[in-house]
């Protein structure tokens, strides 16, 4: 996948046209202004959510009530939950799909440029009700992010807030998706079959779809809890008719596939990185992709293993942990190929392969413990605990956090022309790594023993692995400011990237210079 | 509290935690000693798919680690080519999805014997309330018996007030109380929100589902105080509702069943009678206590925008009619619960009394258990 660099050269457009100050990035259409603008509001997210965080965890650090009372814990975990998955982790993906996807399949933007600013620009509005919530008389929806009727029917106006911020997140990641996946579907450059793409963009054609088939759902789930709330609808009421139950089928319907919206980007970035720095292709190439279309659609058939003691038929309890064991199979593919891509490599560890091996070894542990919940017997005595805390922040932080550390370390030379600080990245990467576990290895001790999730204050026998946990967290956050202050002294200056800054880097992204220039590939370049 | 004193406490927490507690509390690493059968397979289970997960765990990460040592490019490895081998593609996809197979023959088994909750000796209802479980004794020894179980955890040692008491938070007023090797069928149901009955030691965790009778069931095989906490997040004080469950020998189940149904009788004979306006408040603040504080809180104040205060409230001091339907019937949509399905008349009659009574509230009106059962008849 070498291009010919017939493109840029002489063409009289690298210079950028664009309006000055503020009004660039309201009005732009560029891909790269909205990937970096979709990075900017996740990290700013990701910093509210930890702060939501860190207020949980300093309560939960001793037995009893020191700081917050619990319906304002109640608050935090739900904006925490609400925070990092839509604000935080899945916008970060979609930067990094609008700035890269064009780049690796030689097309000039994305295919609905309009659009892509509104997807964005819906994304501060969403955030803005969320946080107003807070605010509002009762305060925020204090039911956890799964928003489980009828406990979301008592709260007070900060749940319709909450609603109407979902929506409009829904809309915006229906729109985002259908953009990306129009983007790789028509605007590939000649001779990049889809069996030729760059892995990173097969996760996020298939992510897409994933988006597009289950947004709507959950749109439909907050509907009709905000009709039962105030239209006199019993969608979820036992004693209008309706199934308190069936929120939960509908909302996880939705919830299962969503881990994998978060989940397979990350592996999408994996699977760039790794080669990059085992300066070898990626092992299995074909069957990466398969794994990943399977693992999407077994997603759909999976959603009741999350209610496992909602009292559902004993043979609906059998064939839920059948389907999701079986998720098992084509995510160990991809793992055993990441591992084969490395084997025998010449392998060098920056700090995006430090990230992305973290990933490896992290995300595989939350893949086991997934395992474990998935007997449903064994789920009867650790759902709703802490193990299943535990289990989903080695998915979502060590697996789908770690992994866009990794992209913003491997992409910030293309972005800003400028090589990161590879100390100050590789303390980042050990700090992150080390309280990560810190934080959260000792809450599956807590579960297996007993300690329900979601509760402000807790039995003594709880209370050592608490204090660690609490003192990994705050390490682990505080650490993410040495993040914040690598990537601003990478944008400020340092050493000057190269085209292709990683040797062992294949793909057409590496063929523009760095900084990538406002316009690429305005002629589609050719693959030979 | 100032903020240094805050620091203060956290350094002794971290220091307590990491050298201290060792020595005197429990890093509990695994699951809670079984007290049934079923709670000791399940521990059997997940200890078996543990160590074919760690041993698993080791291959392909010591592969892995291997890997990462000895093909460095520091090491001056070159990189081979190779990116595929069909052969070894096929079998590392069918090799995971045998050892799968392998696990589900015992997990299966496992959820067969835990859903069997057919010839029960004892039915139970478990019914949750925010926050607080009723039990009733449906069917078998005990048929008949019925009462609230909420946390007798004094509010100081929440607030940091007091010494926390060895089963801070895991203790109530009234557990439920069965007979040892008994067989017991508990059925979940809920008034207001979704709660959750779960026993660790029991192995039973089950949804109590308003508008819905969900089932589950055990057989303890030893004596003893089984501790657990409703696990499906039901509002402000999820976190303070434990389950309680008292396993006991056949004589002193025998003996406690006698002592609940004379205190059955005597409650039948107060409803009867017209009480003093003293007695009531009296009963009246014991109930408020366990059943309203949460919200009310213990100054009647409320929790402004969130739970109303009943020092000054018009319903408090309006006619008692308009009082006993809302404390009867609930506030639908709202968290005030129909307490008429969960006390009796004197409880709600002192109740009652208690608030008109209490605070700036001075009516002086003393409200009859009477006029609690005519209410109800309407």
């Amino acid at each position: 996948m070498e291009a010919a660099h017939a493109h840029e050269s002489g063409t009289g457009h690298e210079h950028a046209h664009h309006r000055a100050g503020i009004m660039r990035w309201v009005t732009t259409t560029n891909h790269k202004d909205i990937g970096t603008m979709y990075l900017w509001f996740s990290f700013v997210m990701f910093m509210v959510g930890g702060v939501m965080a860190l207020i949980v965890r300093a309560e939960l650090f001793q037995p009893g009530l020191q700081y917050v009372q619990p319906e304002f814990f109640n608050q935090m975990i739900t904006l925490h939950g609400l925070i990092m998955v839509f604000g935080a982790i899945m916008p970060a993906f979609v930067g990094f799909a609008n700035w890269m996807i064009p780049l690796m399949i030689g097309a000039p933007d994305m295919a609905f440029a309009r659009m892509n600013n509104w997807s964005f620009w819906l994304l501060p509005v969403a955030a803005i009700l969320l946080i107003a919530s807070m605010f509002v008389t009762g305060g925020a929806a204090g039911t956890g992010w799964t928003l489980y009727a009828p406990l979301s029917i008592q709260m007070g106006i900060g749940m319709d807030l909450t609603i109407f911020a979902v929506h409009i997140l829904g809309m915006s990641s229906i729109m985002g998706s259908i953009n990306i996946a129009t983007t790789i579907l028509n605007l590939r450059a000649p001779g990049m079959t889809l069996m030729k793409m760059p892995m990173f963009c097969w996760t996020w054609l298939i992510t897409a779809f994933l988006l597009i088939a289950t947004m709507p759902v959950l749109a439909g789930a907050v509907t009709m809890t905000l009709t039962d709330r105030h239209f006199g609808t019993s969608f979820f009421n036992a004693a209008g008719g309706g199934d308190p139950v069936l929120f939960q089928h509908i909302f996880w319907f939705f919830g299962h596939p969503e881990v994998y919206i978060i989940a397979l980007p990350a592996f999408g970035v994996v699977s760039q990185v790794i080669p990059a720095y085992a300066r070898k292709p990626l092992f299995g190439y074909a069957s990466m992709v398969y794994a990943t279309a399977s693992i999407a659609i077994i997603s759909f058939f999976v959603w009741a293993h999350h209610m496992y003691v909602v009292g559902m038929p004993v043979a609906g309890q059998i064939y839920f942990m059948y389907a999701t064991v079986l998720i098992a199979v084509p995510t160990a593919v991809k793992v055993f190929n990441w591992v084969a891509t490395m084997w025998r490599g010449a392998l060098t560890f920056e700090t995006p392969m430090l990230f992305c091996v973290g990933f490896l070894f992290l995300f595989t542990v939350g893949g086991f413990t997934g395992l474990i919940l998935a007997m449903t017997a064994v789920d009867v005595q650790v759902q709703d605990t802490y193990y299943v805390v535990a289990h989903f922040h080695y998915v979502m932080v060590a697996g789908a956090l770690f992994s866009a550390f990794g992209a913003v370390y491997f992409w910030i030379p293309k972005w800003t022309g400028h090589l990161y600080d590879e100390r100050l990245g590789k303390l980042h990467f050990w700090l992150s790594f080390i309280s990560f576990n810190v934080t959260f290895f000792p809450q599956h001790f807590l579960g297996l023993a007993g300690m329900p999730r979601r509760i402000p204050d807790y039995a003594l026998q709880f209370a050592d692995w608490n204090a660690v946990s609490s003192a990994g967290a705050f390490v682990f956050g505080f650490s993410q400011l040495l993040f914040l202050y690598v990537v601003l002294k990478t944008i400020r200056g340092g050493e000057k990237a190269e085209a292709r800054p990683w040797d062992g880097a294949q793909g057409l992204e590496w063929t523009v210079p760095s900084p990538a220039p406002y316009h690429t590939f305005q002629e589609a370049p050719t693959l030979r | 509290m100032t903020i240094q004193w805050s620091v203060k406490r956290w350094i002794a927490g971290v220091a307590v935690a990491l050298f201290g507690g060792a020595v005197q509390a429990a890093w509990d690493f695994t699951m809670r000693e079984p007290a049934t059968k079923l709670a000791r397979d399940i521990l059997d289970l997940h200890n078996l798919m543990m160590t074919i997960i760690v041993v698993v765990f080791v291959v392909v990460f010591g592969l892995l680690s291997y890997s990462m040592y000895a093909h460095r490019k520091s090491r001056g490895h070159q990189a081979a080519s190779f990116h595929e081998s069909t052969g070894v593609e096929v079998a590392w996809t069918v090799v995971p999805f045998v050892v799968l197979v392998g696990m589900m023959i015992p997990a299966t088994k496992t959820v067969l014997a835990m859903r069997d909750s057919s010839q029960p000796d004892i039915t139970v209802k478990a019914t949750g309330s925010q926050w607080k479980w009723g039990y009733d004794y449906l069917k078998g020894q005990g048929e008949g018996i019925h009462y609230l179980s909420v946390l007798a955890t004094p509010r100081e040692q929440i607030d940091g007030g007091a010494p926390k008491g060895e089963h801070y938070l895991l203790e109530v007023d009234r557990p439920l109380v069965v007979p040892v090797g008994r067989k017991i069928r508990v059925l979940t149901t809920a008034t207001d929100v979704i709660h959750s009955w779960a026993i660790p030691e029991l192995a039973i965790k089950q949804d109590a589902i308003p508008g819905f009778v969900r089932d589950t069931s055990f057989r303890a095989e030893r004596e003893g105080v089984f501790r657990g906490q409703c696990t499906e997040l039901c509002g402000k004080d999820h976190g303070f509702m434990p389950v309680v469950v008292e396993v006991v020998s056949a004589e002193k189940y025998d003996k406690w069943v006698e002592d609940q149904q004379k205190l059955i009788a005597a409650a039948a004979g107060e409803a009867g009678k017209t009480w003093a306006l003293d007695e009531l408040k009296a009963r009246g603040a014991k109930v408020y206590t366990a059943n309203c504080v949460p919200c009310h809180q213990a100054t009647g104040r409320g929790i402004p925008g969130a739970f109303p205060a009943l020092d000054g409230s018009k319903v408090v001091l309006g006619p008692t009619a308009g009082q006993i339907g809302t404390v009867l019937n609930g506030r639908p949509g709202t968290a005030m619960a129909a307490f008429g399905k969960q006390l009796d008349d004197t409880d709600i009659a002192a109740v009652i009394t208690y608030t008109r009574n209490t605070w700036s509230n001075k009516t002086g009106e003393a409200v009859q258990p009477a006029e609690i059962k005519a209410a109800r008849a309407k």
